[in-house]
């Protein structure tokens, strides 16, 4: 397959996910969002890392892999951040019942 | 490489240490003393020392400009624990892990301050962001601090989400990770891939740094947070942001400055005009800080627009002068009951000294000779001329002169105006002699720059 169908593949996703995180109003749900748009960055990484892998393998044969290794630590700092944001969702769930934002507006004057 | 070590083990060791130690006061000595040890490690790294020999080639490299900055971090963070850490007592019950967090972040510095490749300013940025989340929701019921912490992760989270979007474009267009390798020298122009990638960049670490129009956070953020932790993000953390913002695009995307010069440039102008004129309006002393943190970031971004001598220079001045006076006015404010220019009423009769220092910072930050700050703005000024906006320079010293206005309200709240100022917290001779030392060393650094700037070069 070419290289731009995975790319609009990603940038479909990671519209999706702009779109989701600009317009629900559910805390949970733009958390979801946020996460399909990082996915959709691993999966254009991995597209990538192929496409430079079979441009430049005659001369460097490790051509790509450093993309696939990319994929690898946003995973786990997805995971760390996760954690912290579960973590303050039920904070927030715990002092008001709801897991909507429309109450942040509240912060301003 | 010794600042990321030793700031890790000690984030870890204050992680455990509550367990063995129960008072509080053995746990601030244990923190300053860790931090003292850092602060040690990183001037013998300047001098050429190192405890540790690993290679780190093609990830970070730790040049002057990278250790000079984190010293200065480092010593904000030292003279944010003199002066603020007995107030975190007040946040929460957890008091050593706030000092755990804090020494990751600093860890954070270190990776955003000297990296080569996309990998490691991704990974500082979040090892910055993350603990901050927490930080923010300290105050766990305090509805503002809940509130504050989610929307500062939600918007972190999402600007983390550009920043990996424009790494995985540029890596497409360019095929390597490493900001001094991606040169574009092609005949046909920018790749469009390259250019959005760029462009998401931008817009992501604008948002750290809270540049308008990405700004829309900052203000909520700060006035909801515990105000020991605003202290801490709104000055060391933005200039940590601002230090990996100028690499990056020095290093990577220097080469193709006319290309993007126009659009830093608008934002720039933008940031100052919204921070300095929202400022103005502003009742409470901690939202009108966070407004002027904003207006602050607007000076630091002409360092980005210019990218010459000039600018590196200055941007490690400004990240010491604007660090060491809003770390003093937060930590006077914390003190008060009463956050709005009307508690200050009468101050000066009540404190004269502090009211005294905090004349100094406030000057420093308004840009006034003779102190730190008006050398750090005439740096960006003179960085911004060299690199070409002359329209760009005559409107910074327009702000610059709004911003006299908001800065001095509060000066003459504390000499001119009659009422009884309540400190809640009493001030110890300590306190009172620390920030003397520093209104001394912010006009020190305002008349001999060269004393912070020569480290750079010798």
């Amino acid at each position: 397959m070419p290289i731009e169908n995975y790319i609009f593949l990603s940038i479909a996703l990671f519209a999706i996910g702009v779109t989701g995180v600009l317009t629900r109003r559910n805390v949970i749900i733009i958390f979801m969002c946020i996460e399909l748009m990082l996915n959709s960055v691993n999966l254009l990484l991995v597209a990538f890392s192929k496409m430079h892998y079979l441009a430049n393998s005659a001369t460097n044969p490790a051509a790509g892999t450093e993309a696939q290794l990319f994929v690898f630590f946003i995973m786990v700092v997805a995971a760390a951040e996760v954690c912290v944001g579960l973590a303050i969702i039920v904070m927030l769930f715990r002092n008001t019942h709801s897991v909507d934002v429309n109450f942040l507006s509240r912060l301003k004057h | 490489m010794n600042v990321l070590i030793l700031s890790a083990i000690s984030g870890v060791i204050m992680m455990f240490s509550s367990f063995f130690i129960k008072s509080k006061g053995s746990i601030r000595i244990l923190a300053h003393v860790l931090l003292l040890a850092i602060l040690a490690a990183n001037v013998l790294e300047l001098e050429g020392i190192r405890f540790f020999e690993i290679d780190t080639s093609g990830m970070m490299v730790f040049n002057r400009f990278a250790l000079l900055f984190t010293l200065i971090a480092n010593a904000c963070t030292f003279l944010f624990f003199l002066l603020s850490s007995k107030d975190m007592e007040r946040v929460g019950i957890n008091y050593s892990d706030y000092f755990a967090l804090i020494f990751f972040i600093l860890a954070g510095f270190t990776l955003t301050s000297s990296f080569v490749s996309l990998l490691i300013l991704f990974l500082g940025i979040e090892i910055i962001s993350i603990p901050l989340y927490i930080l923010a929701g300290s105050d766990k019921r305090n509805l503002k601090s809940n509130e504050a912490s989610l929307k500062y992760f939600l918007m972190g989270a999402f600007s983390t989400g550009l920043m990996l979007m424009g790494i995985a474009l540029v890596y497409g267009a360019t095929g390597t990770f490493t900001t001094t390798a991606m040169s574009i020298t092609g005949e046909g122009g920018v790749p469009v891939l390259f250019m959005a990638g760029l462009m998401m960049l931008l817009f992501s670490m604008s948002f750290k740094v809270s540049a308008a129009p990405f700004h829309f956070w900052t203000p909520d953020v700060y006035d909801g947070s515990p105000t020991v932790f605003t202290s801490f993000m709104s000055t060391v953390v933005k200039a940590a942001g601002f230090i990996a913002f100028l690499r990056l695009f020095a290093d990577a995307f220097g080469d193709i400055r006319e290309e993007w010069k126009i659009l830093v440039a608008i934002i720039a102008a933008a940031t100052l005009f919204v921070g300095n004129i929202t400022a103005v309006f502003q009742q409470s002393v901690k939202r009108m800080l966070a407004y002027s943190s904003i207006a602050q970031a607007g000076f630091m971004m002409l360092a980005v627009y210019s990218l010459n001598a000039d600018a590196r220079d200055g941007l490690i001045l400004y990240a010491a002068a604007y660090s060491i006076a809003t770390i003093s006015i937060f930590a006077v404010l914390i003190k008060m009951g009463d956050y709005t220019f009307d508690g200050f009423n009468g101050f000066a009769r009540q404190q004269p000294l502090l009211a005294g220092t905090l004349v100094v910072f406030l000057l420093s930050l308004a840009g006034i000779p003779l102190t730190a700050g008006f050398l750090s703005k005439f740096y960006m000024l003179r960085a911004a001329l060299y690199g070409g906006a002359v329209w760009l320079v005559i409107f910074a010293v327009i702000m610059a002169a709004v911003s006299v206005y908001y800065y001095f309200r509060l000066i003459q709240a504390m000499y001119f105006k009659e009422g009884v100022a309540d400190t809640v917290i009493e001030v110890t001779p300590g306190f009172k002699f620390a920030l003397v030392t520093m209104a001394g060393l912010t006009i020190l650094l305002g008349v001999y720059p060269s004393l912070l700037i020569n480290w750079l070069y010798f």
